[in-house]
C-alpha cells in the first residue's frame, strides 16, 4: 500500500485492500428469518393504516407484515410488487423514516417504528433469490408502447403494460438499464450488484425489449416514436446537474458528484478509485450525502458537507444525515460557496456564513476549506427533449405522450416516487389505449 | 416483611411454592437443586406398583406453542409417570427428605384400580418420612388407557372409592390431584372430599395437540409420522385452571376444601391469583421447565412485596379474598353502567378499537379523517373489547356511570342495583 488517508492529493488505494469490502459491501444486511418473525410480531395492523398512506405506491404495509408473520414470505413479496415492482430497491433505498417509518404508529408510541423496509427487503429477497417471477401478461394486445429511460419510473411503466399484453421496448442513453438505481445510489445500499439483477428479474415477465446507448434527441426523435409507437412514455429523469456559478468552478479537482457516484458504483476495484484527503461536497440532499460518506468509505482523511441553507432544510434524511456524521464526514450548514480557490488545481473553497433575510439569503462572514477535491452535488435540471418545455414535464404533456419519475411534475426525487408515477402512467396509457 | 410460611393441610413449607409432580422432581438430582433454589415443596413425580418400570417413547414427548419471540406460551407432554426403578425412587425420597426437614415432600402416586394395590404402596413409602400423598388422577395419557390417571379421575365414584382406600390404609395427608377433561369440576372433587381428601390439587393437564405438521400431516409431538393427545399446560391453561380453581373454592359442597392450585403459574403474580381464588398454595412446573428453578426468587420476592403493600402479614390473609366475588351471571348488577374513555394523548392512532368495534361489535367508535377516535356513548355497551385489542395500556379505559347520570344509549338513569333475578324480561320474573 503505498497510499494512506494523508497522502496529499486525489489518490487511489488510501486503506488496506481489505477494507473496500468491508465498506462497500451490504450496510444493513437482510433479516433472517427468525429475526423477521419477531420484527413482524411488532406490527399493530392498524386499521386503515397510516403506512399506506405514507408510501408513495400505497403498498399494503400491514397485510404483508401479516403475510410474513404467518410464514408466507411469497404472499407478502405479491403484495409488494402488486403496487411496486421494485419493491426490492425501495426496501434498500426508501427514506423509510421519512415515509412509512415516519408513519407507523409505533414511533408515535415509543419512537420505534416496525422495521418496514428491513422486513419487506426479507420477502423481496427470498422470492428473488428462488429467480421466481410471479406476474405473467394478459392476452397480447398487439400494442406497442415506447419507454423511454430505463430507470425506476420507465421499468415500473414498462413491466405493468407488459402484464397488461402490451409489447414494450425501452430506450436508455446508458450502456445498462437500471437507471438511477444501477448508476444513482450509494453502492453500499445495493451490493452484489443488486440493480442489474432486479431489472433482470423484472424483465422475466416477457414482452420488454431494452436498447440500451440509445439517446432521444440524438438517436431517436420524440416525433419518430410518437409516430412508430401507440404511445410514448418519459421517465428520462434530470440529465443536466446544476453550476455552483462562482469562480474556479473548472478548476482540476472539482467535480459532479453524481458522476462520481456513477464511476464508484461501476468500477469493480473500488480501491483503484483515486479520492481527495480534503473533500468537500457541496450540496444538502441525498447525492451530497451519498458523494461524502463514499469519499470517507475510500479513505478521504477529511470530508465536509456544506449546505446553504439551515439543517432542516436539507433534503437529505436525519437517518443518512446521521449516517454521514457517524462515517465521519463533518456537516456545515448555513455556508454558500464564494469561490473555488487555486491556480493548477482545486486548493480550496470560500464560503460566506448565510443567514435567511427578506430578499433571500444573506451572505455573512467568509472562511476557507482547504480542499483538494470538490463534488457539486446542488440539483440536477431537465434537459427538456425537443418540442417541449420547463424546468418538468407534466402527466401527458402531449397526444400520445405520458411522462413520470423525476423529469415530471411530482417526481421527488424518489426511488418510490418514481415507481408509483410509471405504474400510473402505464394504468393511464393502458386505459387509453381503449383496452381497459 | 410478610411471611411466605405456608401451613398446608398441616405440611409447613418456607414458601407456598411447591413444584408439580413432573419430570422437574423426578430426582433426587433434581429436588436437591430444586430446594437449594428456595422451592418450598415439592410432588415428587408420580411412582408407580413395583415391577417393571413404564417405558417412554424415545422420540419428543413435548410439543408448544409460541409467541413471536419464541416465548413458550403452552407445553404438551406424552410423558408417562416415573420410569425409575421403585425402590430408586423411594431411597431418593427419604435421602432428600433427611437433609431438608422444613421443605415439604410429598409423594405422587398411581396404581392400579385395586384396594391391595393402593395399600401396597402406601406400605412402601411409609418410611421415607414424606409428609404426604397426592393421588395422581389426572394424567390423560398413556395411563388411562391402562385404566389408571384420567380414567379414574373422570369417574367419581372411582375417586371417591381410592380415596378411601389411600386414607384407611396410611396416615398421611392425602391430595387428590383432579383432572380438567371433564365437564363439572366440583364433581371429582366433591367425590373426594367424601372419600376422606384431605385436599385437592388441579388442575391436571388438559388433553391437547399442539399443532399438526403440514407437511407430513401429522399431530405434534410427532412420533415416527403419528402423534397422540398429550397433556397441555403452561400459561396458556391459567385461565381454565383459576376457574375450575374457584368453582371448587365456592362451590356449595366443595367450598373449605383446601386447593393445592396448579395450572400455568409462572409469576408471583400468576400464584397470587390463585391464591385468592381459595388455593392455599401453588404448584409450578411450565415454568421451571422454561426457565429453570432460579424463578422462584422472583416469585418469593414479588408475593412478599405485594403482600406487604397491601398490609398483609402472611399468605393465609390472601388465600380466597377474590372468592366471595366469584358469582352466577345472574346475580351481576344490570345497573353497572359503564361508556369506554379514549386518552386522546395516549392515542397512538392505530385504530385497532375502531376496527374491532365497527366491524365486530356495536359501531360505537368513531374515526375521523385525521384519525382520532372518539367513543358515541349512545352506541357503546360498554362491551370493552376496544380495551382488550388496544395496545396502549390505560389508553382505554371504562368509565363507570354515576348515579344518577343518563346512559345516552338506554335513555336511562343509572339507579340502584337491579340483577337478572329481577329483570321483567326474565321469564321466571313475569311468572311471579
Amino acid at each position: 500500500m503505498s497510499n494512506n488517508p494523508l497522502t496529499p492529493g486525489i489518490a487511489a488505494q488510501r486503506l488496506p485492500a481489505a477494507a473496500y469490502a468491508q465498506n462497500f459491501g451490504d450496510l444493513e444486511p437482510v433479516l433472517d428469518r427468525h429475526e423477521a418473525h419477531v420484527a413482524a410480531d411488532r406490527c399493530y395492523f392498524c386499521h386503515d393504516a397510516p403506512c399506506i398512506t405514507a408510501c408513495p405506491t400505497s403498498i399494503d404495509i400491514p397485510l404483508f407484515i401479516r403475510q410474513i408473520a404467518t410464514g408466507t414470505p411469497e404472499a407478502a413479496a405479491r403484495t409488494i410488487w402488486d403496487q411496486n415492482i421494485l419493491g426490492g430497491m425501495c426496501a434498500r433505498v426508501c427514506p423509510t423514516e421519512q415515509l412509512c417509518e415516519e408513519a407507523c404508529v409505533r414511533e408515535a408510541a415509543e419512537g420505534k417504528p416496525v422495521e418496514i423496509g428491513r422486513l419487506q427487503r426479507f420477502a423481496t429477497d427470498r422470492v428473488m433469490d428462488k429467480g421466481v417471477h410471479p406476474y405473467s401478461r394478459a392476452p397480447l394486445s398487439g400494442k406497442r408502447v415506447a419507454v423511454v429511460g430505463a430507470g425506476p419510473a420507465g421499468l415500473a411503466c414498462a413491466h405493468r403494460l407488459a402484464m397488461h399484453g402490451h409489447d414494450v421496448v425501452v430506450l436508455d442513453r446508458a450502456p445498462k438499464a437500471g437507471g438511477l438505481n444501477e448508476y444513482g445510489i450509494a453502492t453500499y445500499k445495493t451490493p452484489d450488484n443488486f440493480a442489474a439483477r432486479e431489472v433482470a428479474w423484472l424483465l422475466q415477465i416477457g414482452g420488454i425489449e431494452v436498447r440500451c446507448g440509445v439517446k432521444l434527441g440524438r438517436d431517436v426523435s420524440l416525433d419518430a416514436l410518437r409516430a412508430d409507437y401507440d404511445a410514448v412514455f418519459l421517465g428520462i429523469g434530470l440529465g443536466g446537474v446544476n453550476a455552483l456559478r462562482v469562480a474556479g468552478e473548472d478548476l482540476p479537482g472539482v467535480r459532479d458528484a453524481v458522476e462520481f457516484i456513477a464511476e464508484l458504483r461501476q468500477v469493480a476495484d473500488k480501491a483503484a478509485l483515486p479520492v481527495g484527503r480534503d473533500v468537500v461536497v457541496i450540496g444538502g440532499g441525498m447525492t451530497a450525502v451519498d458523494a461524502a460518506v463514499q469519499s470517507r468509505l475510500l479513505g478521504a482523511q477529511n470530508v465536509t458537507i456544506v449546505y446553504r441553507r439551515g439543517q432542516d432544510r436539507m433534503s437529505a434524511s436525519a437517518h443518512e444525515q446521521d449516517h454521514a456524521t457517524q462515517t465521519g464526514v463533518r456537516i456545515i450548514c448555513n455556508a454558500a460557496p464564494v469561490a473555488v480557490l487555486g491556480t493548477a488545481a482545486v486548493e480550496g473553497v470560500e464560503f460566506a456564513y448565510t443567514h435567511d433575510g427578506p430578499d433571500g439569503l444573506v451572505m455573512g462572514e467568509r472562511f476557507v476549506l482547504k480542499a483538494d477535491q470538490v463534488f457539486k452535488a446542488i440539483g440536477q435540471a431537465l434537459i427538456a427533449p425537443e418540442g417541449l418545455r420547463g424546468a418538468k414535464l407534466d402527466a401527458a404533456p402531449m397526444a400520445g405522450v405520458w411522462t413520470g419519475g423525476d423529469c415530471a411534475v411530482g417526481g421527488a426525487d424518489l426511488t418510490v416516487t418514481a415507481v408509483a408515477e410509471g405504474r400510473d402512467a402505464a394504468e393511464a396509457i393502458h386505459a387509453a389505449l381503449g383496452l381497459k | 416483611m410478610a411471611d411466605l410460611t405456608t401451613d398446608f393441610i398441616g405440611i409447613k413449607s418456607p414458601n407456598p411454592f411447591w413444584l408439580a409432580s413432573a419430570p422437574p422432581t423426578d430426582k433426587e438430582y433434581n429436588v436437591r437443586r430444586a430446594f437449594k433454589a428456595g422451592w418450598g415443596g415439592v410432588v415428587w413425580k408420580t411412582l408407580g406398583s413395583e415391577g417393571p418400570p413404564v417405558v417412554n417413547v424415545n422420540g419428543p414427548r413435548y410439543g408448544a406453542i409460541w409467541g413471536a419471540d419464541r416465548r413458550l406460551l403452552g407445553l404438551n407432554n406424552i410423558e408417562l409417570i416415573t420410569d425409575r426403578p421403585l425402590e430408586v425412587n423411594l431411597r431418593e425420597i427419604k435421602a432428600v427428605k433427611r437433609d431438608w426437614k422444613d421443605r415439604a415432600m410429598i409423594i405422587s402416586l398411581m396404581v392400579p384400580c385395586d384396594e391391595a394395590s393402593w395399600k401396597d404402596i402406601l406400605h412402601r413409602i411409609e418410611d421415607t418420612e414424606a409428609d404426604g400423598v397426592e393421588l395422581n388422577f389426572g394424567c390423560p395419557h398413556g395411563m388411562a388407557e391402562r385404566g389408571m390417571g384420567s380414567a379414574v379421575g373422570q369417574v367419581p365414584e372411582y375417586i371417591e372409592m381410592v380415596t378411601r382406600w389411600v386414607k384407611s390404609h396410611s396416615r398421611m395427608p392425602c391430595i387428590v390431584k383432579l383432572t380438567p377433561n371433564i365437564s363439572d369440576i366440583r364433581l371429582p372433587a366433591e367425590a373426594a372430599r367424601r372419600g376422606g381428601a384431605d385436599a385437592v390439587s388441579l388442575i391436571n393437564t388438559i388433553n391437547s395437540i399442539t399443532s399438526v405438521n403440514l407437511d407430513s400431516f401429522s399431530p405434534e409431538p410427532m412420533i415416527d409420522g403419528k402423534g397422540t393427545h398429550g397433556g397441555y399446560c403452561g400459561p396458556a391453561v391459567k385461565p381454565i385452571a383459576l376457574n375450575m380453581v374457584a368453582e371448587i373454592a365456592r362451590g356449595a359442597a366443595t367450598q373449605g376444601l383446601p386447593i393445592s392450585g396448579i395450572g400455568g403459574v409462572t409469576t408471583w403474580r400468576d400464584a397470587a391469583e390463585f391464591m385468592a381464588l381459595g388455593a392455599g398454595n401453588v404448584q409450578v412446573c411450565t415454568a421451571v421447565m422454561t426457565y429453570g428453578f432460579k424463578i422462584v426468587e422472583e416469585m418469593i420476592s414479588g408475593l412478599s412485596q405485594y403482600l406487604d403493600e397491601k398490609g398483609m402479614q402472611s399468605t393465609a390473609e390472601l388465600v380466597g379474598r377474590a372468592v366471595p366475588n366469584v358469582t352466577d351471571w345472574q346475580y351481576l348488577n344490570l345497573n353497572y353502567v359503564t361508556k369506554a374513555r379514549i386518552d386522546q394523548d395516549a392515542c397512538i392512532g392505530c385504530g385497532r378499537c375502531y376496527a374491532a368495534c365497527e366491524d365486530t361489535s356495536h359501531q360505537a367508535i368513531s374515526m375521523s379523517v385525521d384519525r382520532v377516535f372518539e367513543v358515541m356513548d349512545d352506541e357503546c355497551v360498554a362491551c370493552n373489547l376496544c380495551v382488550n385489542v388496544c395496545p396502549v395500556e390505560d389508553c382505554i379505559t371504562m368509565e363507570v356511570l354515576p348515579q344518577g347520570a343518563v346512559d345516552e344509549r338506554t335513555g336511562k338513569v343509572v339507579d340502584g342495583f337491579a340483577n337478572w333475578t329481577t329483570h321483567p324480561n326474565n321469564p321466571s320474573v313475569a311468572a311471579e
